[in-house]
């Protein structure tokens, strides 16, 4: 398929979704070039040398790479990037073939996926998982850290978590009414409509007072006045002094929230760099539309087209 | 056809004590299949674990009753872990086979003849029940009404038997109602979110395992105490028949093991008297007594297919919580 061919503008939205407020870019955050792993002033996530192969296709191959604190930090890359490989890896969700890396100065290479939570690492997931048949509030109360009622033994005493869950339940509801769910708290999760859901799983995971959020395609599935509203929560993530580390398509949210952008594409960190100045970087260019953008590659035609159109909007804002 | 015997003997089995074990069993496959989601299949081996246990250590071992008990609830903790430690961190499939295939091990351990002088091999063992009637505190005689009269010893037996029901149901309703509960309910729908959220969802499958299995095997102490351990009790029809009186009841819920079970027995005890009476008044001339006694278990399938046809979510089941199964 000839890129050429598509109706470009059929595949772009009419009105791109916009935070409703002007979001204050973080600045300043790196040291020297804006080059693949540069370093940064103050960063909370550091990977070397990670690495993950799937038989013999390298998915991850990732020698040095630092996500800034405090800031928003977008990774973006064409389909089969290795983003949400990377992901798996960081939170422990997935164990890499070689490499270390440290959250916060901790390492974290061979910790279990509970622990890094714990440590307040916290992420989503691309394909959403709200617990069904749970309510919206038992859902949010899940998401709370270090509950005595937790264990079992402990758990046959209520006096001695009573008020814990209480205090939970208040910010359960303080949280679900910021996210305008509260009015759902008492239905099942599996009641929720995807965008619903997306809203409820971030709510879920800011119940434990994360210090980085990763957020794995927030936008994925959700209509555009929802948007929105997800849009301005992941900037109130920031406003609160939180990380927010995300994986997203959509270059429009990309280049409205992001301080920092992370271009992966097969398996490695090929560019980095301020949202504005990032997408004319001639690596990220090749990365998206291939050296060889002419020729049918035969895989996945849909998400060509996306980025084709996604591109070539960004080239024309820019102008 | 004398009707009064037939009802009277189903309304025997209201409060059998084995009733009581069967609704037992249910209640920790809930806590295992309805509340975790992990798909226990043995829950005949942790039965017969209990009963084994429990009827080896007084026989063999001269153990007094708590004793007894103490080893067989030790021996299914053991057996949890051996099962749990290499296939909860599989997907859940997984611990369906191994839990048949652990089941089936443990019944023809107690089977075979190399052991014969311990467990009795195919003949099992007997003889058990005089250190628990010892601890009667009622006088001789009868007590009850009805369908419902006993003699001392079998009253004793089904108070303690149903005391021990209630108290490992209140005991599962707390639990469950308490953020331990949440944690295992959300384990149940998606283990990757709860692990997302910071917990350890392996040691909470491993505690649900052995809470659920001794459950099970106290629930094989009290089937083994009006009759003899006899390993071709244990097979997997019996782990079946325990789900089938889940699925009857509601299989996440405290209530439905508890009456599935009264239900199922009572119906079994109706259809078997029915049908005998049936064979020898003649309304069934194609059909021989033995066979007669195959029918029933047929006949309660019907009935149970019914009820999960109709009322898939069991009796006490929440039937707004099916509109979102997948």
């Amino acid at each position: 398929m000839s890129a050429n061919a598509v109706p470009l503008d059929s595949a772009a939205p009419l009105e791109p979704p916009v935070p409703t407020k002007k979001p204050i870019k973080t600045t300043g955050l790196h040291i020297g070039e804006a080059e693949p792993g540069c370093a940064k002033v103050d960063p909370i996530l550091v990977v070397d040398n990670v690495r993950r192969t799937f038989g013999g296709l390298t998915a991850v191959d990732v020698a040095h790479v630092e996500v800034p604190r405090g800031a928003i930090t977008a990774l973006i890359g064409p389909n089969g990037a290795g983003k949400t490989t990377l992901f798996n890896l960081l939170t422990g969700f997935d164990k890499p073939d070689d490499g270390k890396w440290t959250f916060d100065g901790r390492p974290l290479a061979g910790v279990p996926a509970y622990r890094v939570a714990r440590m307040g690492q916290i992420r989503t997931f691309q394909l959403t998982k709200a617990l069904g048949l749970l309510t919206v509030m038992d859902n949010m109360l899940l998401g709370a850290k270090g509950q005595t009622g937790e264990n079992m033994f402990r758990a046959l005493m209520p006096f001695l978590w009573r008020n814990q869950e209480e205090e939970n339940r208040a910010k359960a509801i303080d949280l679900l009414t910021r996210f305008k769910l509260d009015t759902k708290k008492d239905d099942y999760a599996a009641s929720l409509s995807g965008g619903q859901r997306k809203l409820l799983e971030m709510a879920r995971a800011l119940m434990s007072d994360p210090t980085l959020v990763m957020l794995d395609e927030p936008m994925a599935g959700v209509n555009p006045a929802l948007t929105q509203s997800l849009l301005d929560h992941i900037l109130n993530l920031k406003s609160q002094g939180m990380t927010v580390l995300f994986v997203e398509h959509d270059m429009h949210m990309v280049r409205h929230i992001a301080d920092w952008v992370i271009v992966m594409a097969e398996g490695k960190v090929v560019a980095e760099g301020d949202p504005h100045e990032v997408m004319k970087n001639p690596a990220v260019i090749d990365a998206y539309l291939g050296q060889h953008h002419d020729e049918d590659i035969g895989e996945d035609p849909d998400a060509e087209v996306e980025h084709v159109s996604a591109m070539k909007e960004l080239l024309d804002d820019e102008r | 056809m004398d009707w009064g015997a037939i009802f009277n003997n189903a309304a025997v089995e209201l409060i059998s004590p084995t009733t009581a074990a069967y609704a037992l069993a249910a209640l920790g496959l809930a806590v295992h299949f309805g509340y975790t989601g992990l798909l226990n299949f043995g829950q005949a081996g942790f039965m017969a674990l209990g009963a084994y246990g429990y009827a080896i250590s007084i026989l063999t071992f001269g153990f007094p009753v708590w004793g007894a008990f103490l080893v067989g609830v030790g021996a299914s903790v053991v057996f949890a872990l051996i099962l749990g430690i290499p296939t909860l961190r599989l997907r859940a499939d997984y611990l369906a086979i191994v839990t048949i295939a652990a089941a089936e091990i443990v019944r023809l351990l107690f089977t075979t003849n190399s052991f014969a002088a311990v467990t009795g091999s195919a003949n099992g063992l007997s003889g058990y029940k005089n250190e628990f009637a010892a601890l009667n505190p009622l006088a001789d005689g009868t007590y009850g009404f009805g369908p419902f009269t006993n003699n001392a010893y079998d009253t004793w037996l089904r108070i303690v038997a149903w005391s021990v029901v209630i108290l490992a149901a209140l005991l599962v309703w707390q639990v469950m109602r308490s953020p331990w509960g949440r944690v295992i309910k959300g384990i149940r729908e998606d283990e990757d979110a709860v692990r997302a959220l910071g917990k350890n969802v392996y040691a909470y499958k491993m505690q649900s395992l052995i809470f659920g299995g001794v459950l099970g095997t106290i629930a094989g102490m009290i089937f083994a105490l009006p009759r003899a351990v006899v390993p071709s009790n244990y097979q997997t029809t019996l782990t079946f028949f325990i789900y089938a009186i889940l699925l009857l009841g509601g299989a996440a819920t405290v209530l439905g093991p508890i009456i599935g079970s009264m239900i199922f027995w009572v119906l079994l005890s109706f259809f078997s008297g029915f049908i005998a009476r049936a064979v020898e008044a003649g309304w069934l001339p194609f059909m021989t007594a033995i066979q007669g006694g195959q029918l029933r278990f047929i006949l309660v399938g019907v009935a149970i297919m019914l009820i999960v046809i109709f009322r898939p979510q069991g009796i006490f089941g929440n039937k707004k919580e099916l509109a979102f199964v997948r």
